[in-house]
């Protein structure tokens, strides 16, 4: 009886106390553990390797958010989540952001009470098709069967495109990339359309690699970037600076082999916490992008050691160079 | 002073009123604290999603579809092919069930086992694991649009999913119907005028002969009286897919037959304890009379049976149409996929969302309980002494 009594109180209170906290800096310290959601398994971004541990782009970022918030990179909870659950599952505070391929597009910005803390990876939608059907061209692509996933951009993308170009289409939806990919290999469809990255990492993992192609159009931009709730600035400052600092390492040199190394640098030893109040500003240990460099990297380490061009996957940064370098990464200036 | 909590009236209706207002203030709160982080946290509410437009494309639909249509179109697409599937899903698993049913009591060793065999594997595996089987089972063995398997160069079979010609009506095939109708009509009262015979008689005529003229014979002679006014529309490789006929995708065909093959079992078991409900006495009686066996479980048997297997089928079919909603799973476009799925994450508007797929969930299932309810007091055993 008074168990029962103890979990019916446990229960309304459960119902009527209820409020996401607005203050997620205060949850993640005191539950001492970041809750990042990440993809169901997509090489290079977010998947578990041979060591049953989770790594990858977006996986790094999550790390680098426990390392600035926590000064742990292992201090992180992964959660993964299909295209359709992310959402609900960031809305609802079961995690504390959401680091998983997630475009950035006007509707979401603005009606899911979420906020997008800037591009971590400049994306765009493009095709996969066999390379025994002689395709060279998404001009080639009328009345084929498309793989696409469920409750993507993807999806709609593919919509405008296929009207513009005035071509039909027939499609095989799924909900996971495992299914998705598996669809492709089997011959349920001709084409696998997703983001052009994705492409090449789920290429990596084709019982064939060569047996597939990635035609060279892009018919969407696909801006990927880490998401918070809205209504907390705080956090919001967090996860954009945090990836501001892996990008700013990036641009002035410091590397997680150089890090402890003494600077002249005044903007260095800014970024480093060395001078100033940079991270007080942000409510952290002053640290706080030091742990970050240490222990994840800065944004050039991340992109090589996942997606770079000596790994399978195989993709030059492009787009996603800095602005030095001709690409249009760029953060605003630590000062 | 607290005297009248000693009377047993008072302190149960007391206690009923406790529960009632710890409900009530559950409900008020969660349903305030609801609105409450809608607004903090700057979610669009409301319905005004129902009507702009869906932009995506469904793999699959019986009415009209674009990608201009609304999110409601998309509502009513994956309503109707959610009763599609529940509805052919509910004959197949029927007929299965009933075939497995019987042939589990059958005198034939071989075939009693196995039936048993049948119901205990499929009845013991979980039902998304099946649908995830025959999909992927499918998608295995099938061959690839270019190498179809036809059959008399009409219907196709591949990997896109199944081709048949598709039947177009031209001018005048409104008689044909007609006809049909006026068969049927035909077939009823010829049986009756037998039946009638067989009672003052005792002669016993088999009708089917008749039955056919009227159905399949007279519907037939006016069809190619009046020229034989329909063609098919048969379907054809054009570049990578089939064009024309009708088509069914492989998730389609994967999930009526796990569903059927899943359902059959726990209706085969319940005709079979129908059957097994009415006393041995009865067959013995029944074929000491003379009736041949399939007589004897066609007159007496089954319709006794149908009494007690009944209610659990109807259960059977509920259940059934409840599964139909891990389509999700293999990407059918049911209302879960493409409504609950889908358009929910375009839109972001779960609360809403999940509540309209629930309601008609709910529908459906309030339907079959009432046709339920509205069968077993017609088939409840009338004394003959009321």
């Amino acid at each position: 009886m008074n168990k029962l009594l103890q979990f019916s109180v446990a229960s309304l209170l459960a119902v009527t106390g209820f409020s996401a906290s607005a203050d997620t800096l205060s949850d993640v310290r005191s539950k001492g553990i970041l809750s990042c959601g990440v993809s169901t398994g997509l090489a290079g971004f977010s998947s578990v390797d041979k060591h049953h541990k989770w790594t990858g782009l977006d996986v790094d970022f999550c790390k680098a958010v426990a390392a600035a918030t926590l000064g742990d990179s292992s201090k992180v909870k992964y959660i993964p989540l299909t295209g359709k659950e992310r959402f609900t599952a960031l809305q609802g505070g079961e995690i504390d952001i959401l680091s998983r391929v997630t475009t950035w597009t006007q509707t979401r910005d603005t009606s899911l009470g979420l906020n997008f803390a800037g591009v971590i990876y400049y994306d765009g939608q493009g095709f996969m098709v066999k390379k025994n059907s002689g395709i060279k061209d998404a001009s080639e692509l009328g009345g084929a069967t498309f793989c696409v996933n469920e409750g993507t951009t993807t999806e709609l993308n593919l919509a405008d495109y296929a009207k513009s170009e005035g071509f039909s289409y027939k499609l095989a939806t799924t909900d996971t990339i495992a299914q998705t990919k598996s669809n492709f290999e089997l011959g349920r469809c001709d084409v696998l359309t997703t983001d052009q990255s994705r492409l090449y990492a789920l290429r990596t993992t084709l019982k064939d690699p060569s047996s597939a192609i990635v035609l060279p159009n892009i018919i969407s931009k696909e801006p990927l970037a880490p998401v918070v709730r809205q209504g907390d600035n705080k956090w919001f400052n967090i996860v954009r600076w945090t990836l501001n600092a892996m990008l700013t390492a990036e641009e002035l040199g410091v590397t997680s082999a150089n890090v402890d190394k003494a600077s002249n640098n005044s903007e260095i030893n800014r970024l480093l916490g060395h001078t100033g109040t940079m991270g007080k500003n942000l409510g952290l240990d002053k640290k706080w992008s030091y742990h970050i460099i240490k222990q994840v990297g800065n944004y050039s380490e991340i992109f090589e050691r996942n997606i770079g061009v000596n790994t399978p996957i195989n993709i030059s940064r492009g787009l996603n160079a800095l602005w030095t370098k001709g690409g249009i990464m760029y953060s605003p200036p630590f000062r | 002073m607290f005297d009248f909590l000693n009377n047993n009236k008072v302190r149960f209706i007391l206690f009923q009123l406790i529960v009632i207002a710890i409900v009530l203030y559950i409900g008020y709160n969660a349903i305030n604290n609801l609105g409450f982080n809608i607004e903090r946290l700057g979610i669009r509410s409301g319905f005004d999603f129902l009507d702009t437009r869906a932009g995506f494309g469904i793999s699959e639909y019986f009415i009209d579809y674009t990608i201009d249509s609304s999110n409601l179109q998309v509502f009513y697409v994956g309503l109707i092919n959610t009763l599609v599937v529940s509805v052919i899903g509910i004959i197949l698993a029927s007929i299965l069930g009933l075939i497995i049913g019987i042939a589990r009591l059958s005198k034939n060793y071989l075939i009693s086992r196995l039936a048993n065999a049948y119901i205990e594997l499929f009845r013991n595996i979980p039902i998304l694991l099946q649908i995830l089987f025959w999909y992927n089972l499918a998608l295995s063995v099938l061959p690839s649009p270019r190498n179809s398997m036809a059959l008399f160069d009409a219907i196709f079979l591949n990997l896109r999913g199944i081709y048949l010609p598709k039947p177009i009506a031209e001018d005048g095939f409104i008689w044909v119907f007609v006809a049909l109708i006026v068969g049927i009509v035909a077939m009823f009262i010829n049986k009756r005028r037998f039946a009638k015979k067989r009672d003052e008689t005792g002669i016993r005529t088999n009708t089917i002969g008749y039955s056919l003229l009227f159905v399949i014979a007279l519907p037939s002679v006016v069809y190619f009286a009046i020229g034989a006014p329909m063609h098919f529309d048969y379907p054809s490789l054009q570049g990578f897919n089939f064009k024309g006929g009708i088509a069914f995708s492989p998730e389609f065909l994967a999930l009526v037959l796990a569903l059927s093959i899943y359902a059959a079992t726990y209706i085969a078991e319940a005709i079979r304890s129908g059957i097994e409900s009415v006393d041995q006495g009865q067959t013995e009686a029944a074929l000491a009379m003379g009736l041949s066996y399939t007589q004897t479980l066609k007159l007496v048997l089954l319709p006794q049976a149908f009494r007690v297997a009944i209610p659990p089928i109807i259960n059977q079919y509920l259940n059934l149409t409840k599964n139909s909603s891990l389509a999700a799973a293999i990407g059918y476009a049911d209302l879960v996929g493409v409504f609950a799925g889908t358009v929910l994450n375009q839109v972001g508007q779960a609360i809403e969302v999940l509540l309209m797929t629930m309601a008609v969930y709910l529908t459906i299932s309030l339907i079959i309980s009432l046709i339920l309810n509205i069968v077993n007091h017609r088939m409840r055993i009338i004394g003959l002494n009321p």
